[in-house]
């Protein structure tokens, strides 16, 4: 397709678009009542519905639909493989196969592990910073990592981990940090389990910067009278923290926890650069990848998406819930 | 966002049934043009390419579709991606698949027959061509269910070892004949103070694909090349003793802490070390020995001698017995088309011609090579490409196509390369090859 088309297709597009919102707009005018306001608005919504419809449910459901089937690929609308149904056999293998295990096992480590890590040094590090001298000059170094893509970040850290023997030159600057204190190197990617906390390490270090900012936005809301009642009676420094701090931001808390919840049960990008998946250190959304787009077993990798789904779902519903209490207040 | 649908599908349906393209061809006359001509006159249609081969090499490529260009009127809109593999299931499933792709692995061409159903038979001039220019092993890897989709492109062989031929003539070394005497070789390197050899297997999510074709080139050199075909098709049990044994004498080298990993590290470097930097050390020295293919050719600094007598060459990795002639591990491309337009079926043909062959050769400066008997090797720069041409033209040899290119996507593209990293860090080679044959879909 030349860009000419690509023009004409865009012009075509957006005089659709046009034609269809004016076409509402004369067709909803005349109504004027309470009721007719509800036509109207539903008629404005049907489009959006209907795209959600197309572009998230339809695959949702078709997702799920191909994690009951065999590796071959099968098409939500019939045609291609027929009768390669295999029922929960997918599920099973997830729950019993090592291989998966270890890659659920590993999520959970993420999951557990990222959001309290990411939170609080960026707690920590609001506090410490929050009407300091170089606060904002604190605040972008921390926040810097977060402009980095994922797979940017892991090959920064790639570098840092990077493993050469004791008695070679190095090149990583951890290990060139170990043998000039008269360690031995050490194989930060390959040694398991612990490979997996410094692929950990990676995205603590990029999400951090969201956790301080959305934190000391939270702090900066907490009233001054509080504060100053509190310090009247005699509440200072870890107590300050403890009873008038956290209590007053765990509605934007428990947004920031959850929302690296999300991020980091979807992580795929920092695994595939930094490892591939080897050693032991693969999780859902990777192996989800693999399954699907490089063994070529799309039921199994339907099955890893789904479960993913499944798990991400609670979350979600938390975290809006969450936010819709913080936007109440 | 309905409109950019609706136009796309427009887009899509207007020229079908136009099956064939009337007129003379621009290139009428020309002796490069003969096989081109019974498709007439194709001015103004195009041809879309899909392939993994992306720039540098990409430039090259596109160099020697003039020919096809100036012959038929048609151009040819080349894509190239580095998530080809995963991207091409994906157009193909989605509708949108190209006119051609460039398929690395005979496996992938089998799914996409096998599943998708949208792989267009190959017409019967690339056929005949196939029939005229390759060798029947290559034609049987474009083929799927008994019928011949695709034919094969470029070439590359595995069976090669990187060595120095200056640090070479310094210490006396002679390249070895057999594999025992390579391992005396290595031992006399180990005197010398130097270890023998390095590799890496490191390739970011294909980490461990080197180490699979370390093992395969053993398979065919002990075993021999109806084992081996016996193994690929799972006609016997990917632990079969036969392989075990091959793997233990490719253990032998890649795990023997005495031989590697020449300026590296140790055996588990391997694991981490990226393929693309394995073989360098030989440069400096700290090694001696590097078993890569022809491709490596590319991956030398600027300003490296690549030759017989310069700073770097590669030797044929030697035989274990004479029992099973001169085995040649290799790769290449097949050309899938999904589509039977005149244009496509025209420019399936060239790719499939002598003509082509040696156009690419001669636009080429170096790290291409075909199987293709029409390509006259004078045609090619350098002199591993040289060496590359003549082991696959060699009557005697016996060539064999990628095993884990061969084999289904969850043990080809999965557990063999994920095993096989997990045994250069320490696992055993009975329990390796267990996991990889439990692994083998039903």
């Amino acid at each position: 397709m030349t860009s000419t088309d690509k023009l004409i297709q865009m012009a075509i597009a957006v005089v659709l678009f046009f034609a269809v919102t004016g076409l509402i707009l004369v067709l909803t005018a005349r109504l004027r009542s309470r009721n007719g306001e509800r036509v109207q608005a539903a008629a404005f919504i049907a489009p959006s519905l209907l795209l959600i419809a197309v572009g998230l449910l339809y695959p949702a459901v078709g997702t799920i639909y191909q994690s009951f089937f065999g590796s071959s690929y099968q098409p939500i609308l019939g045609g291609g493989n027929e009768g390669n149904f295999v029922g929960l056999d997918n599920y099973r293998r997830i729950f019993t196969n090592g291989d998966l295990l270890q890659v659920l096992q590993n999520t959970a480590l993420w999951v557990v592990l990222t959001p309290l890590v990411a939170t609080t040094i960026g707690l920590v590090y609001a506090v410490l910073i929050d009407r300091s001298r170089f606060e904002k000059v604190a605040k972008a170094l921390i926040f810097l990592p977060m402009a980095i893509s994922l797979v940017g970040a892991s090959i920064i850290w790639k570098f840092m981990y990077d493993y050469k023997g004791t008695d070679q030159d190095q090149l990583g600057v951890l290990n060139a940090l170990l043998k000039a204190v008269g360690f031995d190197t050490y194989r930060f990617l390959l040694t398991e389990p612990w490979n997996t906390f410094f692929l950990i390490v990676i995205i603590v270090w990029v999400q951090a910067g969201f956790a301080m900012t959305i934190l000391s936005a939270a702090i900066k809301a907490i009233p001054d009278d509080i504060v100053e009642a509190a310090k009247l009676d005699g509440v200072n420094g870890l107590k300050l923290f403890r009873y008038i701090t956290v209590p007053s931001i765990r509605p934007s808390l428990i947004v920031v926890l959850t929302t690296i919840s999300i991020t980091t049960l979807k992580v795929f990008d920092i695994v595939r650069t930094a490892t591939g998946g080897q050693f032991g250190t693969s999780v859902l959304a990777y192996e989800f990848y693999v399954q699907s787009f490089r063994s070529f077993d799309f039921g199994l990798g339907a099955a890893l998406a789904t479960l993913i789904f499944v798990l991400v779902t609670p979350i979600v519903v938390y975290n809006i819930r969450q936010m819709r209490r913080l936007e109440a207040r | 966002m309905s409109g950019l649908g609706l136009a796309a599908c427009a887009d899509d349906s207007s020229d079908g049934g136009s099956n064939e393209a009337g007129g003379t061809a621009p290139g009428a006359g020309r002796e490069e043009c003969a096989q081109l001509e019974e498709f007439g006159d194709l001015s103004g249609r195009e041809v879309s390419v899909y392939t993994s081969i992306i720039a540098p090499e990409d430039a090259v490529h596109k160099e020697s579709y003039k020919v096809f260009e100036e012959c038929t009127g048609a151009t040819v809109a080349y894509e190239g991606s580095s998530e080809f593999e995963a991207q091409l299931v994906v157009r193909v499933q989605g509708g949108n698949a190209p006119d051609i792709a460039y398929i690395p692995q005979p496996g992938l061409l089998q799914t996409l027959v096998r599943d998708t159903d949208a792989v267009v038979a190959a017409p019967d001039s690339v056929s005949e061509n196939v029939d005229e220019f390759f060798g029947e092993d290559w034609k049987a890897y474009g083929t799927v269910d008994d019928t011949f989709y695709a034919a094969p492109l470029g070439a590359n062989v595995k069976s090669f070892v990187w060595y120095s031929p200056s640090q070479f003539e310094e210490n006396g070394w002679e390249v070895p004949e057999t594999w025992d005497d390579m391992l005396a070789l290595s031992d006399e390197m180990v005197d010398a103070g130097v270890k023998p050899w390095c590799a890496g297997i490191e390739s970011g999510d294909a980490t461990g694909w080197p180490a699979t074709d370390w093992l395969e080139d053993a398979v065919l050199r002990d075993a021999g090349p109806d084992v081996y075909d016996q193994w690929v098709n799972h006609d016997i049990p990917f632990n079969d003793p036969a392989i075990v044994e091959s793997l233990d004498r490719v253990g032998g080298i890649l795990k023997n802490e005495d031989y590697v990993n020449g300026g590296i590290g140790d055996v588990k470097s391997i694991a981490t070390t990226a393929f693309q930097e394995g073989g360098l050390p030989i440069l400096d020295g700290e090694c001696g020995l590097h078993r890569q293919a022809s491709f490596y050719a590319a991956q030398w600094p600027e300003g490296t001698d690549v030759s017989e007598t310069g700073d770097v060459f590669a030797f044929y990795l030697p035989t274990t017995s004479d029992e099973f002639g001169t085995p040649v591990l290799g790769g290449g491309e097949f050309v899938a088309a999904f589509s039977d337009e005149p244009e496509v079926q025209a420019f399936q043909t060239y790719l499939s011609s002598d003509v082509w062959a040696n156009e690419k050769a001669i636009a080429t400066p170096g790290g291409w090579v075909s199987a293709n008997t029409g390509l006259d090797i004078a045609n090619l720069k350098s002199p591993i490409d040289q060496l590359s041409a003549e082991i696959l033209q060699d009557p005697e040899a016996v060539f064999r196509f990628d095993g884990s290119d061969q084999m289904p996507g969850a043990v080809g593209a999965g557990s063999f390369w994920s095993e096989m990293t997990n045994w250069i860090t320490g696992a055993e080679t009975q329990a390796t090859l267990d996991n990889i044959e439990d692994s083998w879909p039903s």
